[in-house]
């Protein structure tokens, strides 16, 4: 994202804490490949599907660490949830990804992967999603943070860290090529706002 | 978000917003090639097709378009509506208007229609064909065909052949290419040409054989054969001897040229069987690219009430 005037101001707004850094996530990340395989008993009919945009990628960190261990690529997956929201007409999202899951999904034991677990709404429409194009023997979850504040029956069986956080609080995932450090940060909702804005000023809403 | 409330001709529009709905039928295209093709994104929202002009394949393409976005859809057709009564257009769309609907998509005999609808509701508007003035969805699903085909549009030739005078296809299409940095000739006999093709971005010529070896996209009007035999021009068959397409004259084109056609098709007058059947004939791909093109405009226009946009 090309910088602007404003940003230069915006970036003098801080997170008000950094709960896990690139360390801290590379370690959870490891964590989580070897409790897919342990609760899977290996690789067999194994498939990570991120949702897009960070799940994406966290989706194929995850699968790097299983083939390190196992010495087996597995099926990776993208899913965009965008047209299975539940609020649409309040919120557009104005850039559609593409879901690709080149794999046969009937049957296959998918790993769904999300940054920041919050209400759930996501989660909701991704499963909606991916039954849309097969039916796969089992869903579980991974995400890198559960904040709480669950607003449906839903809950991840893979978390690299819990996070207790306030409502007014956003908690966020900062990953490249999304931003140019990684981190959990928490923020002040307004801060982040103003931030947000700053990045996205100009142009049609972007990756994020 | 596009730039615009209605979608009433592609004048309207800008590149960004012609850029965003081809990009967001890309992923509507994806969509389409799936065994379960249905979505959920627009359940509980009501979309009304008002038809007041026969169509068979923009109908059929919009409310399919409107059911794979889980819309409910409402259809009117000027035959069966209060419109053969003598109701007026305003107050047969106050009526519709007063069941809470989200969006008109009108296909009228009239130029202006869609504007006048636009003016009398708070729903969203497509204009889906007025009289001889826009078709802009047709547009866009060219565009579409066109960008998928070569990668781009920007740079390419394209002439566009037949009636365009009294066509609503060119009157969306010929601005849209050369605002997207295509150039555009319209080619006919001198009563089928604008007096000021200009207006519309283009040139023009009556030399179909001379301009063929210079096109990427061929474009072929159809031929309305009521306006055929009359004053324009004095034969179908001299039409087709000078402007139709045939296996003899496709020759003259470049070797990674494209044909394209609004249809439907007139066979044997301004395309022969054999070209609406070669392999550089995008008619099918038109009409395939036509379902994601309106559930892109559909998606984009509805989306953009919130105003706010997700992260």
């Amino acid at each position: 994202m090309a910088g602007t005037p404003d940003e230069g101001r915006a970036q003098a707004l801080a997170p008000k804490a950094v709960v896990m850094d690139e360390q801290a996530l590379d370690r959870a990340l490891t964590r989580i490949a070897h409790e897919i395989l342990e609760g899977n008993e290996g690789t067999d009919r194994l498939a990570i599907v991120g949702i897009v945009t960070r799940g994406k990628v966290l989706a194929s960190m995850l699968a790097d660490r299983i083939e390190q261990i196992e010495g087996v690529r597995v099926p990776l997956g993208t899913l965009d949830i965008s047209l299975y929201r539940d609020d649409f007409g309040k919120r557009l999202s104005p850039v559609l990804h593409s879901t690709t899951l080149p794999f046969d999904l009937d049957g296959a034991h998918v790993v769904l992967v999300d940054d920041v677990l919050y209400t759930g709404r996501t989660i909701r429409a991704a499963l909606d999603a991916l039954m849309d194009y097969g039916r796969p023997a089992c869903v579980r979850l991974a995400v890198v943070v559960d904040r709480g504040h669950r607003e449906l029956p839903i809950r991840a069986d893979y978390v690299g860290k819990n996070v207790p956080s306030a409502r007014s609080e956003r908690v966020r995932l900062a990953l490249p090529p999304f931003d140019d450090h990684t981190a959990v940060e928490i923020w002040n909702a307004d801060d982040w706002a103003k931030v947000h804005a700053a990045r996205h000023a100009g142009d049609q809403g972007g990756e994020e | 978000m596009l730039s615009v409330r209605n979608l009433i001709n592609t004048t309207d529009l800008t590149v960004s917003d012609i850029t965003q709905i081809l990009d967001t039928a890309r992923t509507f295209e994806q969509i389409n090639a799936r065994t379960i093709k249905k979505l959920p994104t627009l359940r509980g929202r009501t979309i009304v097709n008002l038809f007041l002009e026969p169509s068979t394949r923009t109908k059929s393409s919009f409310e399919l378009a409107c059911k794979r976005l889980g819309a409910d859809t409402l259809s009117i057709s000027g035959s069966s509506s209060s419109v053969v009564k003598g109701e007026s257009l305003v107050d047969t769309i106050q009526t519709v208007d007063a069941m809470s609907v989200d969006m008109f998509i009108c296909r009228a005999r009239f130029a202006g229609s869609p504007e006048i609808i636009e003016r009398t509701t708070s729903a969203r508007v497509i204009n889906a064909g007025d009289g001889k003035h826009a078709h802009p969805t047709q547009a866009l699903l060219d565009l579409y065909t066109i960008r998928k085909r070569f990668g781009r549009i920007e740079g390419l030739r394209v002439g566009i052949v037949g009636d365009c005078l009294h066509s609503r296809v060119v009157g969306s299409l010929a601005p849209a290419l050369t605002k997207m940095g295509a150039r555009v000739t319209l080619v006919g006999p001198q009563t089928f040409l604008p007096a000021r093709p200009d207006a519309l971005g283009a040139d023009a010529t009556a030399d179909l054989d001379a301009l063929l070896p210079d096109l990427d996209v061929v474009y072929m009007l159809r031929v309305q054969n009521e306006r055929l035999e009359g004053d324009a021009i004095p034969s179908t068959r001299e039409y087709a001897m000078l402007y139709g397409l045939d296996g003899r004259r496709a020759r003259l084109m470049r070797p990674d040229a494209v044909v394209m056609h609004p249809g439907p098709v007139n066979r044997g007058v301004e395309l022969t069987s054999e070209v609406v059947d070669a392999p550089f004939s995008l008619i099918t791909n038109q009409v395939n690219a036509g379902v994601s093109v309106r559930m892109a405009a559909i998606y984009l226009l509805l989306g953009g009430e919130g105003n706010a946009i997700s992260d």
